[in-house]
């Protein structure tokens, strides 16, 4: 078979997406494999890419209770995850409870200041979040809200973005469909939870993976907020234990690997979402 | 009021009451800080509260850290913008050709970084760019380069920095400049390639201006994202090699959250502040004068 000149484009792009994906996923595979490393092994030359023997031990250091010099130690990893887990499920049920009638309101229904509190969120959005930390941090202690889950999960419930989101998508939504409910009689709540929700459902699940992952893996204000490493979300535990153990690869990429498994879990079963929201609907397939 | 605009407020008044509490008050709250020596003095007791006025800001001026970490940001943007918006680029003009193959596949696995947490992916980078055992000092052996001390030598922590932010982040534009390519007119390419017009010309006369404004607003937020580097210096190198990390939000984190100089911790923000407003107002301007917005 004759190679034309577009087959040969064909090849070398080809070849070429395949190298940058490779490269890209590089530290995940190799992450993967030195968690399965006996300890000490991936501190040799050359780096070794694949574990001689296969082994649970950083998994087994880094999960379970033991005894250590009669007192009893482990890196509350677990507990941190149940941390996440809670603070990332709380914020993402919260936060849509809020940003998505107040994105449908900005969208279709009339009130007065509407057009200019619609301007001034657009405006904050260049406002970055950290100028808010400091005085953020002293009202949540005059509140009593320094090492409190509400304390982490609270600043992440301002979801401007997720109202202007929202309101991008209920924009497409008909006005004669709204105004014909009207006329049945039925009420604004009603409209809203039997009409407008339903229509909402493939975006709300993209915001709320959005919201999901950004309070998994948010770090700066957890770690500003939480004292108490009983109340360490996941990132601030494993960003803690690195800062002692950093010489130890094979333990630290067991953290890794426990920390990202489950976001790239959740986001691979639920990518048409993800990507989806992104492209808004110019892409299929 | 009417009943529509009552249920209007009440679905929009706890999102603007959460707003306001955790946004738009710290933010006044900061303007006023920034003119008070609101230390951890002030901290125990608030009356040792003094107005200093313009003097936080004049104090700044004076402490070389603060340029320093004003240079290094400066690096960081000039160097990781086109870094981060090339390779966003570049993937998705591969994505968008006709002949590749599986496209959904190399988008979920391209995008895949983006969606995973910094402090994890930074354990594993930190281990990747080791001097000794390191992944990529393995790789620069092969074509017999010196082991370079990736995050231990102040000339190369920058780079180093940016390699790990460029991988982390370009998932991101590149699914948007995606987007964008699938608005470029195709019979417009298709008249350009029957002209005789080469790859280069359809590229700077087709596709550049129509995904012109779309470029130019990633370029905004890229700016904005890398003025507002923080967390990766901290979870790599903690703002060293001999401060060679240290960006502006690092800075203000240390004189705030390390030292309790919340009085000049927020005259850092609003300098921040300022610079973000300003070099969006500048791109905008650029991009308005060739008609990009």
């Amino acid at each position: 078979m004759a190679v034309t000149p577009l087959r040969l484009r064909a090849i070398v792009l080809n070849a070429l997406i395949a190298a940058v994906t490779f490269v890209t996923l590089v530290p995940f595979v190799w992450m993967v494999t030195v968690s399965f490393m006996p300890r000490y092994e991936s501190s040799r030359y050359p780096p070794p890419f694949w574990p001689s023997r296969w082994t649970l031990e950083n998994y087994h250091e880094l999960l379970t209770r033991r005894q250590f010099d009669g007192a009893w130690f482990d890196y509350r990893i677990l507990p941190a995850m149940g941390n996440s887990l809670l603070v990332a499920a709380i914020s993402t049920l919260l936060g849509l409870v809020l940003t998505v009638p107040a994105g449908y309101a900005f969208a279709k229904l009339r009130f007065r200041g509407r057009e200019r509190l619609l301007k001034l969120l657009i405006a904050s959005l260049v406002v970055p979040g950290q100028v808010a930390m400091l005085p953020l941090f002293l009202i949540f202690r005059e509140l009593g809200l320094v090492d409190s889950y509400a304390g982490v999960i609270l600043p992440s419930l301002a979801g401007i973005f997720a109202v202007l989101f929202v309101r991008q998508a209920t924009l497409g939504i008909p006005d004669e469909m709204i105004d014909a409910a009207r006329l049945d009689g039925a009420g604004e709540v009603r409209i809203f939870v039997s009409i407008v929700l339903p229509l909402l459902m493939p975006i709300t699940v993209t915001l709320a993976l959005f919201m999901f992952l950004g309070s998994w893996n948010d770090f700066l204000w957890p770690l500003i907020v939480l004292s108490d490493q009983h109340h360490y979300t996941l990132p601030v535990a494993v960003a803690a234990i690195s800062r002692e153990h950093a010489a130890d690869g094979e333990l630290m990429m067991a953290a890794a690997v426990v920390t990202t498994l489950p976001v790239l879990m959740l986001f691979l079963a639920l990518q048409r979402y993800y990507i989806g929201g992104l492209l808004g609907g110019s892409i299929k397939g | 009021m009417t009943r529509q605009e009552r249920s209007a407020w009440l679905f929009a008044a706890p999102v603007l009451a959460v707003i306001a509490l955790v946004f738009v008050l710290p933010t006044l709250l900061a303007l006023g800080l920034s003119v008070t020596d609101y230390s951890i003095y002030a901290l125990a007791d608030w009356s040792n509260l003094r107005f200093v006025g313009f003097g936080n800001f004049t104090d700044l001026l004076a402490t070389p850290l603060f340029w320093r970490a004003l240079g290094n940001t400066a690096v960081f943007a000039a160097l990781g913008v086109p870094m981060a918006i090339g390779t966003s680029l570049f993937t998705a003009l591969l994505l968008n050709d006709a002949t590749v193959r599986w496209k959904p596949l190399w988008r979920v696995a391209l995008f895949a970084p983006y969606v995973t947490g910094i402090v994890a992916t930074a354990v594993v980078w930190r281990f990747l760019l080791n001097t000794r055992f390191g992944l990529l000092n393995w790789l620069l052996a092969q074509i017999e380069v010196a082991p370079v001390d990736w995050l231990g030598d102040p000339r190369w922590s920058i780079p180093a920095i940016l390699l790990f932010v460029t991988w982390k982040v370009f998932g991101y534009n590149m699914i948007v400049f995606t987007a964008a390519l699938a608005t470029v007119p195709q019979d417009l390419m298709e008249a350009a390639r029957l002209d005789g017009a080469g790859a280069w010309t359809r590229f700077r006369h087709v596709t550049l201006p129509a995904i012109g404004p779309t470029l130019l607003l990633a370029t905004v937020l890229s700016v904005a994202g890398f003025l507002q580097l923080f967390a990766e210096p901290y979870v790599m190198t903690l703002g060293g090699p001999s401060q060679s990390t240290v960006t502006i939000l690092y800075f203000m984190f240390d004189e705030g959250f390390k030292w309790w100089n919340l009085g000049q911790a927020s005259t850092v923000a609003f300098v921040l502040l300022l610079l973000i407003l300003s070099l969006t107002l500048i791109q905008t301007r650029i991009g308005r004068r060739y008609e990009w917005l």
